[in-house]
């Protein structure tokens, strides 16, 4: 085919929920292509000699590799090149955000002038992942050495699995009493089924990693401890950036303002959505108000819509430009119906004598000099105070690294802004203790966290070589 | 899981039970916390503090009020039965004065209602430290009080018991021999542990006279590892997590009104999930 023909192969629209029909359920949103929609839009790859799409992906998938398989219809030998360097696929083609990384540099996107018209590489890859084969995994014999991986959000489960694959004994600690960490308690089933996660974890016992649930490390044992006492000869640390950040605005305290941890752990972890089941309760506002701009926001959001809200307003300081959400869940967010309230930032929440939240203060922003990241530093404009009746707030701005390992590990080296410290091969300044993901990086991405775990897994296999 | 060894109804709603956790039994410390769930599919994760352990038998101690669906659910549970998911130990251990730092001093411990519980080991330490310890008890009625026995081992004559109709000891509120006692001097430290109305006049009953009141604070919690942020509260100028920054604070700092109003958010969902888990053992 030449790229001509190629151009004229039509982009693939994914099937998905009716907009009204999904805003007030918990099904998967985006339904996932068709074998003869994967194919089709899998035709569509150049092939480029260079491999642009390649230099976007965090962990150098082989795209145009697997996209050749899959325009073939062999989606079993697409998934075996996909898992040659990604172990989470099925994941990453949801809830990566492509059009950032690998379809960004996409050359039918360039040629089509429109980063929405690359190849849509993430949902290929997904079909592959649900529908493909990649056969079955061969560990490498025994090496006789324990490995524990605390943690068991992304960057556990690929750190886990390599170095069950490289023969290691592995033990999994979750303080959760389900393993799957973000996977599980903060994305929701509407855009990451958590049988999904649940295969993942499932695949990981069947290569012999124990799965200890319930254990806190660093309070029901210590990293020293799983050391010199234990028996284990190395420790991951991959306990992500589980520490909500707050705005410090007046009234953030009140009834009615929550983490987006929260109120998305309560709603997925806890299943709140199953009312009259689960016994963990929800606060079931009318009027939601979620502030920031990610990944985060837009899911609690959605599911604050989902719950019964009548009103939800997604409020973010800068312009939608800006927005470090994935763009097809900004797309998803406004069908369903949130409102979005860009360049505006809340000023002060408001409680009635019971404490409740009972409205807010807001500001008007504008955008001025870009700042340290880049983007135009929103600036607030004076005098432009504005009221908005909501009953709810969710603070979606962000999470710091959890300060329980490091507080509880003598020895280990942070940064300032307390994430750990690590060498190349992702050890940390303890010998025999690696670390990876959002511990280290501050909050990232699901396939950026996965890239960390099979760093430090190839890490401490060199590591466990020298023992 | 974890295995239910022994079980004792101390009161009308007050329950002790014994159940293996050998990991927690090893590393707790007087003042830390637990999550308990009793079913790990659909139930709640609640905080519970551990009144006693023993690193032999690989037993923790809980002693709980039958308040909501799950702790009613809790005490229907028998021995040999196991409890789906114990985690901790969590929270800051109690700073025990002469043994955590500074000289032995004079320290008075008010528990109230089911606060003795999480008070006792610590006011062990305390003894055990070379502290001069007080005891106030203080429950509704002479029914309601936990591990007399138990306290009086530690306080000798030292112990006051107080109930608000005079059934056992003074009749009365806890705060009041704990007034006298500050009038009296020389009170190093005092630490409540009890429901947070009690807590909160206990706090406001010593700062006239300055004296360091510690308090242990017991909010709505999820993961009890700082991720949720449910337990937040105001200490002084800042927000604090009780899960991970607590579950001890300055009494005098806390913003008590704040707290109690964070503690009945879910109070309707609470009363109706007691109602139909009460509906279960009709």
């Amino acid at each position: 085919m030449t790229p001509k023909e190629r151009m004229a192969i039509p982009c693939q629209e994914m099937p998905e929920q009716d907009a009204v029909v999904r805003a007030r359920n918990m099904k998967e949103v985006a339904l996932g292509f068709t074998a003869e929609q994967a194919k089709i839009e899998a035709s569509r790859c150049m092939q480029c000699p260079t491999k642009p799409c390649m230099t976007g992906c965090p962990v150098a998938i082989n795209i145009p590799g697997f996209l050749a398989k899959a325009a073939e219809g062999d989606f079993d030998g697409a998934l075996k090149i996909i898992k040659e360097t990604s172990l989470l696929p099925a994941v990453c083609g949801r809830v990566c955000p492509q059009e950032k990384q690998c379809q960004k540099f996409c050359t039918m996107g360039k040629l089509m002038k429109n980063v929405d018209k690359a190849v849509a590489i993430g949902r290929v890859e997904r079909y592959c992942a649900d529908h493909g084969d990649a056969g079955e995994v061969v560990c490498a014999p025994k090496t006789g050495k324990r490995v524990a991986i605390v943690g068991s959000g992304p960057a556990g489960i690929t750190c886990a699995a390599d170095c069950a694959k490289a023969g290691h004994d592995v033990t999994l600690f979750e303080a959760f009493h389900k393993a799957g960490g973000v996977l599980v308690y903060g994305i929701p089933e509407f855009r990451l089924p958590k049988s999904i996660v649940q295969k993942e974890i499932d695949g990981l016992k069947k290569l012999g990693v124990k799965v200890e649930t319930n254990y806190c490390v660093g309070r029901t044992r210590k990293v020293s401890d799983f050391l010199e006492k234990d028996g284990f000869d190395a420790v991951f640390v991959g306990t992500g950036a589980g520490l909500p950040k707050f705005m410090g605005l007046p009234g953030e305290n009140l009834v009615g303002v929550f983490s987006a941890n929260e109120y998305l752990t309560r709603a997925n972890l806890m299943k709140a959505y199953l009312e009259g089941e689960a016994e963990t309760p929800f606060w079931h506002g009318k009027k939601v108000a979620v502030l920031g701009g990610g990944n985060v926001a837009m899911d609690a959001s959605r599911m604050a819509l989902r719950l019964g809200a009548e009103k939800v307003y997604l409020i973010y300081r800068r312009s939608l430009e800006e927005m470090p959400a994935r763009k097809e869940e900004v797309h998803h967010a406004k069908a369903e119906g949130v409102e979005f309230l860009m360049l505006q930032n809340a000023k002060e929440i408001h409680g009635d004598e019971s404490g409740k939240v009972c409205g807010m203060t807001c500001l008007k922003y504008e955008l001025g000099e870009p700042d340290a990241s880049g983007r135009r530093s929103p600036v607030a404009i004076p005098g432009s105070e504005f009221e908005l009746d909501v009953d709810t707030v969710v603070v979606a701005v962000g999470n710091a690294s959890n300060p329980l390992i490091p507080a509880t590990t003598e020895g280990l080296e942070v940064n300032k802004r307390g994430n750990i410290v690590v060498d190349e091969h992702n050890m940390t300044s303890i010998p025999g203790v690696f670390a990876g993901g959002d511990i280290v990086l501050g909050a990232a991405t699901v396939i950026l966290a996965m890239g960390e775990g099979r760093r430090a897994a190839a890490g401490i296999t060199e590591y466990l070589k020298t023992k | 899981m974890n295995k239910i060894v022994a079980k004792e109804q101390l009161s009308e709603n007050v329950f002790r039970m014994e159940v293996e956790a050998p990991l927690i039994a090893a590393e707790r410390k007087a003042g830390q916390f637990v999550i308990v769930m009793i079913d790990e599919d659909k139930g709640e994760r609640i905080p519970l503090t551990i009144a006693d352990a023993s690193k032999e038998r690989g037993t923790i101690t809980l002693i709980f009020q039958t308040v909501g669906a799950s702790t009613l659910k809790m005490s229907h549970l028998e021995v040999g039965d196991s409890i789906a998911a114990i985690l901790g130990p969590l929270g800051q251990p109690t700073h025990i004065m002469g043994r955590d730092g500074g000289k032995p001093g004079k320290v008075v411990c008010v528990g109230g209602g089911i606060g003795v519980a999480p008070m006792h080991p610590i006011a062990q330490a305390l003894k055990a430290a070379g502290n001069d310890v007080t005891i106030i008890m203080g429950a509704r009625n002479k029914g309601l009080f936990v591990m007399e026995k138990e306290m009086r081992e530690i306080a000798g004559d030292k112990l006051i018991l107080i109930t608000d109709d005079g059934s056992s000891g003074r009749k009365g509120l806890v705060t009041e021999p704990l007034k006298e006692l500050c009038e009296a001097g020389a009170v190093d430290e005092v630490i409540a542990i009890g429901p947070p109305i009690m807590m909160k006049f206990c706090a406001l009953t010593t700062k006239p006279y300055g004296v360091k009141t510690t308090v242990s604070l017991n909010t709505i919690m999820i993961d009890g590892t700082g991720m949720c942020g449910g337990c937040r509260i105001t200490v002084g100028d800042e927000t604090k997590f009780v899960c991970v920054d607590g579950p001890e604070f300055d009494g005098h700092k806390v913003d008590w009104d704040q707290m109690l109003k964070r503690m009945a958010i879910f109070k309707p969902q609470e009363a109706a999930a007691k109602e139909h888990a009460c509906n279960l053992y009709k």
